[in-house]
């Protein structure tokens, strides 16, 4: 079967994927539907990960042997695929962390402290209600230590994010607003350019976080306009086809230079004495001790790999599987579609609920098939909250997935029904 | 670890786990939260989110009832009905022990032959053991259960105690 818009070298795509063609127990072939929650790895990142670790090992910055000037340079080398991955508009502006997770809990942090962009009492801090808990537990935090006031972006029945109250949300009082690209629950894609230049008008600064966003959509940061980007923005290397353990802050140089430093320690100074230290430059500013140094090697190759195949293309690709999918899950009775139903203009991330099956039944049902997909609330509380719902099942797809493997799963859902007897 | 193949699928979904999921026994809170010999918890499972909220009434050290409000999955409702039945109307020495029972056959990877004399219905758990995502599933009612027991009873209970 083929669809508009798919990967025209699909199979070949797919072989770069050793774990897709394992298979399960009973010897049922994998039909992965879990990529919103981490990406399976192309032989490129493992191959690159291994020739790291076999050849080129060793600290970063502080080895002053050979082995140690190789190590270097591929950790650097990583942090321009980066950079050229997201259209940075410098390559310095890009700081590697442990995952998203870190690489908010960085901004949030560092705001607390005292510096020119400094949150306190009276302030507001602006996130919305479709958030990751990542992107809502670091600003509770945030405005609880410092007595400012948090306050959110409610959701439209369909999914989108509620703009109708902006102008009473962000206002002179707001200090951040912070939001996500892409919804991990909803699929939502929300309109960044739009909010960022309502924030900035405002002189707030606009995080996004892009961990759903950098798998799927061509990013150019440098091409936006300055009033339309924004000054941060976070995403994880696990989900952009790269190993865990490593994440990005991408942040304007201007807002970097500002941030007061985060974690303390090795390589994130210029000078130590016993009583003060003074600071590197960004990024070495907020990277304190060892970074993962192979995870960023991987994560370089993997963005590197995606480039290859192209974001313009990989984007097409999940639209088609995701208008594929839609159609399929609402052919089965009794299944509700949580989130906006227009395959243009939502990521590839489907929830939803089967009336009169529990998600962790289905899903248990389904692995049981070999599909494997993903149950519960998907750190997206207030957001299943909005919508009544306690937790639901979630199908995510890829720049591998096919057609088929949609089939697969709408055959599972139908089988679920059976088995749990729904008439 | 299990294999996933249709045969475990109906070890795991037996069919007195399915009935008691479709028809679940003293559902909904009853009596008054505040009266004597009464404690009422709450407890999550916090990877997936079921809820319940279950009420104990103790009287002459007899359970003299256990209602429960709860949302989760096929395993976690069962295994709240099926608590119900065990419990209810049990000196509270018994019905401590039937729950070391059953927290034993569900930690036992599915290796312990269950004794129906004691566990009845709960046998019907013995294939979730097989299921390690699935034992928290199983057990968040009866570790409320516990834990509400033993703040009317005053007995401390720790932390590991919570599913
Ligand atoms: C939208 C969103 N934000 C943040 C995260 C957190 O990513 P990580 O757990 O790698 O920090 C995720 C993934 O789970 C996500 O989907």
């Amino acid at each position: 079967m083929t669809l508009e818009g798919l990967l025209p070298e699909l199979a070949v795509i797919r072989k770069d994927f050793p774990i897709l063609e394992r298979t399960l127990a009973g010897g049922l072939p994998l039909v992965y539907l879990d990529s919103a929650n981490t990406s399976q790895k192309p032989q490129v990142v493992i191959d690159t990960m291994v020739d790291h670790l076999e050849r080129h090992n060793a600290n970063i910055a502080r080895a002053m042997h050979q082995l140690g000037a190789e190590s270097t340079e591929a950790f650097e080398a990583a942090r321009d695929k980066v950079a050229a991955f997201i259209g940075a508009p410098e390559r310095d502006e890009v700081i590697f962390t442990k995952n998203a997770s870190e690489a908010l809990n960085l901004v949030a942090n560092t705001l607390a402290w005292p510096g020119d962009r400094q949150v306190g009492p009276g302030d507001e801090v602006v996130i919305t209600e479709m958030e990751h808990h990542s992107n809502i537990v670091p600003w509770q935090l945030l405005t609880q230590r410092t007595g400012a006031t948090l306050r959110w972006f409610g959701l439209t029945d369909d999914g989108q994010l509620d703009l109708s109250a902006i102008d009473e949300l962000i206002t002179e009082r707001t200090k951040v607003v912070s939001l996500t690209w892409v919804s991990n629950m909803l699929g939502t894609i929300n309109p960044i350019a739009e909010i960022t230049r309502k924030a900035h008008a405002v002189g707030a600064l606009v995080v996004v976080d892009a961990s759903q966003a950098a798998p799927q959509l061509p990013i150019d940061l440098a091409a936006m306009p300055a009033e339309e980007r924004p000054d941060l923005l976070a995403f994880t290397g696990h989900k952009v086809v790269g190993p865990t353990g490593i994440g990005v802050l991408w942040g304007s140089r201007a807002v970097l230079d500002v941030l007061p430093p985060f974690l303390g320690g090795g390589e994130m100074i210029e000078t130590v004495r016993m009583d003060v230290s003074t600071y590197a430059g960004i990024p070495h500013k907020f990277e304190a001790g060892t970074p993962p140094i192979v995870e960023a090697v991987g994560l370089g190759a993997a963005v590197d790999y995606l480039g290859h195949v192209g974001m313009e293309a990989i984007h097409r690709h999940e639209q088609a599987i995701t208008a594929y999918a839609l159609e399929g899950l609402q052919s089965v009775k009794g299944l509700t579609v949580l989130g906006p139903l227009d395959a243009t203009r939502r990521g590839g991330a489907i929830s939803f609920e089967v009336e009169g099956v529990h998600p962790h039944d289905i899903a248990q049902v389904l692995d049981s098939r070999g599909v494997a997909v993903r149950a519960g609330h998907h750190c997206a509380k207030p957001a299943h909250a909005r919508f009544g719902v306690q937790s639901s099942t979630r199908m995510s797809s890829y720049l591998y997935t096919e057609p088929r493997e949609i089939d697969a799963l709408v055959e599972a859902l139908e089988y679920t029904r059976s088995y749990f007897k729904l008439d | 670890m299990s294999t996933a193949n249709g045969q475990d699928l109906d070890a795991l979904y037996q069919e007195i786990i399915l009935d008691h999921y479709k028809n679940p026994h003293g559902k909904g809170l009853r009596g008054d939260a505040d009266a004597a010999g009464t404690a009422e918890v709450h407890h999550v499972n916090p990877t997936c989110g079921d809820e319940v909220t279950l009420r104990v009434h103790l009287a002459d050290g007899v359970v003299d009832d256990v209602s429960y409000d709860a949302v989760g999955c096929s395993i976690s409702q069962a295994s709240a009905s099926v608590l119900h039945d065990l419990v209810v109307g049990k000196g509270v020495d018994e019905a401590m022990a039937i729950h070391q029972e059953f927290l034993t056959l569900m930690q036992g990877k599915g290796a312990i032959e269950p004794d129906e004399e004691v566990l009845e219905d709960g046998i019907a758990f013995a294939g979730v053991a097989r299921f390690p995502a699935r034992v928290k599933c199983a057990l968040l009612s009866w570790m409320a259960w516990k834990d509400a027991t033993a703040r009317v009873t005053g007995a401390a209970t720790g932390e590991g105690d919570k599913a």
